[in-house]
């Protein structure tokens, strides 16, 4: 684990929410009640400068609307966010330039992120016109060369002449960290940046990325529904079930002493590559699967599925993040019982 | 233990422009009456190959270039199309696809989808057929309503389970999964795995469980092959892949490696540098040497073959020959 020699605060993300309101069109004028999709319903974290903060949670629990947020690409209904000391929650259109350029993002799928008709070359110039960066052709290659090298590609002037296609999937991955890099980010929004590239070269990829972190000193922001790479990534795991932060704290922590039943049932479903288990049926605590965001259960919002669940759970107001030292958090009333 | 498949030599060429790709190179292993069976290596290694060779529906433009594929000891590559529509395709092998749950076709019911499949192979009555559907969605834990919901109501697990569920109803003797949960959640992805041990159990079901995941292999399968290049690299029992010993190939060991492990803190990873080889135009020798950490003079000249090393396990490694 990377220590934190700065620990000043880079993001600052407080009760952000994001409600989705579909048009009904038809059914609202006949009176039908608009249901809100509460993708994202309250959420607050630090992510500090020079950390590798991980979101992690199931398909429905928010994460990669989190992920939008924070790259500005959605407006949130309510909340703040502070980047750099800067509120950024609703800035005008030409500090969101400054601001993309400060954070920048890799996609999930190194195939459909990339151009097929640019040349590596191309694909990495594109950031700069984008932001109008000054230098001529000369200027710009070198800061291309100096942005493969980074991630290394090598050599960086005989990849530069290759289209996406000739690349194999690590290879796209890492043109894809260059082109963010290119920029001098402070932070990079990952959003699966592993998940499609094969079991055999993730690790690679993660090294890298890691690497660069070191390198430049950066910070990252990595959503995941991956546990097993959340452990080896992060300084820092969040655990995300529709919409909230039910469990914060150091990666270790999270992954050896989960405080709330959802981490311990995510946990317990990881299969481990260990022989004799093939005629075993795994106890899953946890029965079904995510509701809907459109139809948040009252109380805590995990109590459909928790075996722990207790009448208070289902009637009494959501618990909130509590501190039980260490900066591990959780939020579940019942932590003490289980 | 009854043998109700056999596939010997079997090589599948994929014969294109640019020249012959050996997708399924000289191809041979056993599947047992109430086995699993785990198809695991990385992509371009002949996993999904493989399966649709055995359906008797090589992607065009592969061929079959030669070997045999026996179920209950009857080749299926010389029968005739229709021989294959009627008799063998989802009559004795079934094949649940990858991402077949995103397939349903979303303007029409679960129940008239599992409909259609049925009265294509069985002559039924419509209420006898719609009970035979009811029948199997509670077998894979699904309400007999779910027959009158169309797929955009389902979520993704239950999805999965109807396609496993159309799979399973004309009783095949053997079915192939492609990474049935690679799509899914983990805690939806344990239900699955767990499901499918159940309808295992109960019924004495055989599966071909093809995925990337060495761990979920470790969770389901009875016995593993490992592929490469279009070759098996190992063939073991999971104690002997996933046991104290652990694998023998190289590449067994690397991939394992490389599969993370949630509670194992390690410092760094290991990965397997470079990519799979383009099969046009394979490493002469053995096709692992380019990226093999123990690789020997006679591994760049001649090619290994799959040899016994103890009861049930397959190598094809030269260091292990004395």
């Amino acid at each position: 684990m990377s220590e934190n020699k700065n620990p000043e605060v880079l993001l600052k993300v407080e009760n952000l929410k994001k409600h989705f309101t579909p048009h009904m069109g038809l059914a609202a004028s006949l009176g039908k009640a608009r249901k809100v999709v509460k993708a994202v319903d309250g959420i607050s974290f630090d992510i500090k400068k020079g950390e590798i903060f991980a979101l992690i949670g199931e398909s429905g629990s928010g994460k990669t609307t989190t992920g939008k947020l924070v790259m500005k690409l959605i407006e949130p209904t309510s909340g703040t966010m502070i980047f750099d000391g800067e509120d950024v929650t609703s800035i005008a259109k030409k500090q969101l330039e400054a601001y993309r350029r400060k954070v920048q993002m890799i996609f999930q799928d190194p195939y459909a992120s990339m151009n097929p008709r640019f040349k590596i070359r191309d694909v990495l110039e594109e950031p700069l016109s984008i932001h109008r960066i000054e230098g001529d052709r000369a200027r710009h290659d070198e800061m291309i060369v100096k942005a493969l090298e980074e991630v290394k590609i090598t050599p960086p002037e005989e990849f530069m002449t290759r289209f996406p296609h000739m690349l194999s999937g690590g290879q796209r991955q890492r043109v894809a960290t260059a082109r963010t890099l290119i920029l001098n980010p402070k932070m990079l929004v990952a959003d699966e940046p592993v998940s499609m590239i094969d079991l055999s070269t993730r690790a690679e990829i993660l090294h890298m990325m890691k690497d660069v972190q070191r390198d430049l000193g950066l910070t990252y922001l990595y959503i995941t529904h991956d546990l097993s790479t959340a452990r080896y990534f992060a300084d820092r795991i969040a655990v995300m079930y529709l919409g909230r932060i039910v469990e914060m704290g150091p990666a270790d922590m999270i992954i050896d002493k989960p405080l709330h039943p959802y981490t311990k049932a995510l946990i317990d479903a990881v299969p481990e590559p260990e022989s004799g288990k093939v005629d075993v049926i795994k106890e899953l605590p946890i029965s079904g699967e995510i509701p809907s965001p459109a139809n948040i259960p009252a109380g805590c919002r995990f109590h459909t599925r928790c075996p722990y669940a207790t009448d208070e759970c289902k009637t009494l107001p959501e618990p909130e993040l509590e501190d039980i030292g260490g900066g591990h958090m959780h939020a579940c009333r019942r932590w003490k019982e289980i | 233990m009854d043998k109700i498949l056999e596939v010997k030599n079997l090589k599948l060429y994929y014969h294109t422009s640019k020249g012959v790709v050996k997708a399924l190179d000289d191809v041979s292993f056993d599947l047992y009456k109430g086995e699993t069976l785990g198809l695991v290596g990385e992509s371009g290694c002949g996993k999904t190959t493989t399966g649709t060779a055995l359906l008797r529906m090589p992607t065009a433009p592969g061929r079959y270039d030669g070997g045999q594929i026996l179920i209950d000891g009857r080749d299926i590559i010389p029968l005739p199309e229709k021989d294959v529509r009627k008799n063998v395709r989802w009559e004795e092998v079934a094949m649940v696809f990858q991402g077949a749950m995103n397939c349903l076709t979303p303007v029409y019911t679960i129940g008239k989808q599992m409909l259609e499949t049925l009265q294509e192979h069985r002559d039924m009555e419509k209420e006898q057929a719609e009970e035979l559907i009811r029948e199997y969605l509670g077998l894979v834990g699904l309400p007999g309503e779910v027959m009158k919901r169309y797929p955009h109501e389902l979520s993704g697990g239950m999805k999965q389970r109807v396609v496993i569920a159309t799979a399973l109803f004309l009783k095949p003797k053997f079915v192939i999964l492609d990474e049935p949960t690679t799509a899914l959640d983990v805690i939806v992805q344990a239900q699955i795995i767990n499901l499918l041990k159940k309808l295992k159990k109960t019924f004495d079901l055989s599966f071909i469980f093809i995925t990337h995941d060495l761990a979920l292999e470790a969770e389901v399968a009875d016995r593993i092959c490992v592929m490469y290049a279009g070759k098996i690299a190992e063939l073991g029992t999971n104690a002997q892949i996933f046991g104290k010993q652990g694998p023998m190939h190289p590449y067994t060991e690397k991939l394992l490696a490389a599969t993370p492990r949630l509670h194992r803190k390690v410092e760094s990873l290991s990965f397997i540098p470079g990519t799979p080889p383009d099969l046009i135009d394979p490493p002469k020798g053995c096709r692992f040497n380019p990226r093999c950490h123990k690789v020997m003079d006679k591994c760049y000249v001649e090619e290994p073959p799959l040899k016994e090393v103890e009861p049930g396990h397959m190598v094809a490694c030269w260091r292990l020959e004395k």
